[in-house]
C-alpha cells in the first residue's frame, strides 16, 4: 500500500498545482487508468487551490488502498460555517484578487464532489476543514 | 486538425519549443478555471486570456493539447518556461477569442463532450 502526504502552503499562488502534479506524475508512474487520473486530478487541484486560497496551510494525503484511492484534504483556517452553501454552484467567498486570476467561481467544491465516487466533508470554524474523497479502481 | 495545421491556419504565433505534433481533439474557451477543470478533455484546445502559472498547471493536469491567448497577450517568460516543462503547446495569435473559435469549428473541431 502506498500512502503520501504532501504539505500545501497558504496563499502561495505561483506552486498552485505543484501538489497535483506531483500526485498525477505518481499515478503515471503506477499505471492508473487515463479517466480515473483525470478525475482524481480534478479533484486534487480543487482541493488544492482551496488550500492555498483560502487556508492558513494544510497538506493533501494520497492513499492507495484495495480497490480504491482515497484523497483526504486537511487545512488549518476559517474552515466553513454553511457547508451547504459552500457546495452551492457559484457560492465563493474568495478575494477578489483571485478571483482576477479565474478562481472563485464557486466550482471548486461541487467539482470535486461530481468526480469522487465517494465524498465528505467536515469543518470547524476557527480550526479547520477536512474533505475525504474516494475513487473505486 | 493537428497543431501544425492550427498554427498554419491562424498565424498564431508558437511561444513554445516544438514539441509531439499532437491532434486538437475539441476547442473550449472559459477564462474562470474551475469551469475548465469541470469540462476540460484530453487533448483540447483552450483559448484563454489567463496568462499566469495556474493555467499550465490546469492544462498539464488535464493533458491538453495547447492553450491559445487571443489578441497577442503578452506572457511571462517563466509561464513558457513551465509550459515547455510540462509539455504544453502556448501559442499567441492576434485574433479575438471569437475568432479563433470560429476558425477551429469551421475546420472541423467540434465542443468538448457535455457528458
Amino acid at each position: 500500500m502506498i500512502k503520501e502526504t504532501y504539505p500545501v502552503k497558504a496563499g502561495d499562488m505561483t506552486a498552485a498545482g505543484d501538489v497535483s502534479a506531483r500526485i498525477k506524475r505518481q499515478m503515471k508512474q503506477l499505471g492508473i487508468s487515463a479517466p480515473i487520473m483525470r478525475r482524481i486530478s480534478v479533484c486534487t487541484y480543487e482541493a488544492e487551490i482551496n488550500l492555498v486560497i483560502h487556508s492558513l496551510g494544510g497538506e493533501l494525503t494520497f492513499e492507495i488502498m484495495p480497490g480504491k484511492i482515497l484523497v483526504c484534504a486537511r487545512d488549518r483556517g476559517p474552515g466553513i460555517a454553511d457547508i451547504d452553501k459552500a457546495m452551492t454552484e457559484g457560492w465563493s467567498t474568495a478575494s477578489n484578487e483571485v478571483r482576477n486570476m479565474g478562481f472563485g467561481a464557486g466550482m471548486g467544491l461541487p467539482n470535486m464532489k461530481r468526480n469522487a465516487d465517494e465524498f465528505s466533508i467536515t469543518s470547524q470554524v476557527g480550526v479547520g476543514t477536512e474533505i475525504s474523497m474516494g475513487f473505486l479502481i | 486538425m493537428k497543431l501544425s495545421e492550427f498554427e498554419a491556419l491562424s498565424g498564431a504565433k508558437r511561444l513554445t519549443k516544438p514539441m509531439e505534433d499532437r491532434e486538437i481533439t475539441a476547442g473550449y474557451t472559459c477564462d474562470l478555471l474551475s469551469h475548465v477543470m469541470g469540462r476540460g478533455q484530453a487533448g483540447m484546445a483552450w483559448i484563454t486570456v489567463q496568462t499566469h502559472m495556474n493555467v499550465i498547471a490546469v492544462a498539464a493536469l488535464l493533458d491538453f493539447a495547447c492553450v491559445i491567448v487571443p489578441e497577442s497577450l503578452p506572457i511571462e517568460a517563466p509561464i513558457l518556461a513551465k509550459a515547455e516543462e510540462e509539455g504544453i503547446t502556448l501559442f499567441a495569435s492576434d485574433l479575438t477569442a471569437y475568432e479563433l473559435v470560429a476558425l477551429l469549428a469551421a475546420h472541423g473541431v467540434g465542443p468538448v463532450s457535455r457528458s
